[in-house]
């Protein structure tokens, strides 16, 4: 089963100086209150946060259900929005696979497969032995899922009392949050590059095709950064 | 809860587990010290780079409401106080919300 030791290792990572649960819980406490501007019960919003548990792709699903989008073209827009998750997970995963481990948790615990979750994992995971990186990863999601679960809780519930200028000051928290991280895991010159070009191409390529510019810029930069890093490493 | 917003939790919910799901499936063959996950790795991080470009440039939700100005100058000083701070994350964090906040009520 799952290492207590690594498994509250994991969950205490949240508890550090420069943890992301304050970005978080500000993140999810808008989510909360746009969920109960769109007519979401508490239980429905608490339902939506654990089993989406990605921002972008709630805001998507909020978006689409105000202009009256079918469950088809709510799936579209979420998956293409969300499709970010998939290089996360297969630039993440290999570095938790030990032979000694079930597949179970590998399949349940990409459930967690999120920027705060990633972000912590990707600068912690080499002070963790190989064989309990899951363990301490599923620690991990088990902490951001509950940060954000709290903070749909009280997004719901004070939602009356937060003012325009208040929601927008929290909305803006969350992806100056993940620049700061971004910015501080550029330490490589395939890491540096690839954030420079994924910051520049991401609003360019959006100007011609909206739906695509997340993957495409990340496919293009990623690719480009990738090709320069080899290349000044020979 | 109504049936349409239960329905629409469970899609957005299953969009998003399959990308996770197929990631998880294709892991399974890369080594951690192989080509294709230096690859991906790079993909991750633009991927996630233009993800936050996008989301200060073309916002979507209530940041719709304020202006490109307000959102560059709260990034820009934000990413200062993370220089200044020693790389720390949560003081640009509080900074930029209190600041936008801020902007927002006087422009």
């Amino acid at each position: 089963m799952i290492n207590k030791k690594f498994f509250f290792r994991g969950y205490r990572s949240i508890l550090t100086h420069d943890s992301p649960a304050i970005a978080l819980t500000c993140c999810f406490i808008a989510i909360g209150a746009l969920f109960k501007n769109l007519g979401f019960n508490i239980q429905e919003s608490i339902f939506s946060t654990m089993l989406t548990y990605a921002l972008p792709g709630s805001l998507v699903m909020a978006e689409s259900m105000l202009i009256g989008a079918s469950l088809f073209n709510i799936f579209l827009a979420v998956w293409f929005v969300n499709a970010r998750l998939y290089p996360m997970t297969v630039s993440l995963f290999p570095l938790m696979m030990h032979k000694s481990q079930p597949k179970w948790k590998y399949y349940f615990s990409c459930h967690f497969i999120a920027v705060s979750a990633w972000l912590i994992m990707r600068s912690n995971y080499k002070q963790i032995p190989k064989k309990h990186r899951i363990d301490y990863w599923i620690g991990i999601g088990s902490a951001t899922v509950s940060v954000s679960v709290l903070g749909t809780y009280i997004g719901f519930s004070f939602s009356d009392y937060f003012n325009k200028d208040m929601m927008i000051g929290l909305a803006i928290l969350n992806p100056v949050y993940f620049l700061c991280m971004m910015v501080g895991a550029s330490k490589t010159i395939q890491i540096t590059l690839s954030v420079a070009l994924g910051i520049i191409l991401g609003p360019v390529i959006y100007l011609f095709s909206p739906e695509w510019s997340i993957l495409l810029a990340g496919v293009i930069g990623g690719t480009i950064a990738y090709l320069v890093g080899e290349h000044s490493v020979s | 809860m109504s049936a349409n917003i239960v329905y629409a939790i469970l899609v957005t919910s299953l969009a998003t587990f399959l990308s996770r799901f197929l990631g998880v499936v294709s892991s399974q063959g890369i080594k951690e010290k192989s080509k294709l996950f230096r690859w991906f790795n790079c993909l991750a991080y633009a991927t996630l780079a233009a993800l936050i470009a996008r989301t200060i440039i073309f916002p979507a939700g209530v940041l719709v409401d304020s202006t490109y100005f307000s959102r560059l100058i709260v990034v820009l000083l934000s990413l200062f106080v993370f220089f200044i701070s020693k790389k720390n994350y949560i003081y640009p964090t509080i900074f930029s919300a209190i600041c936008m906040a801020i902007i927002n009520n006087y422009i």
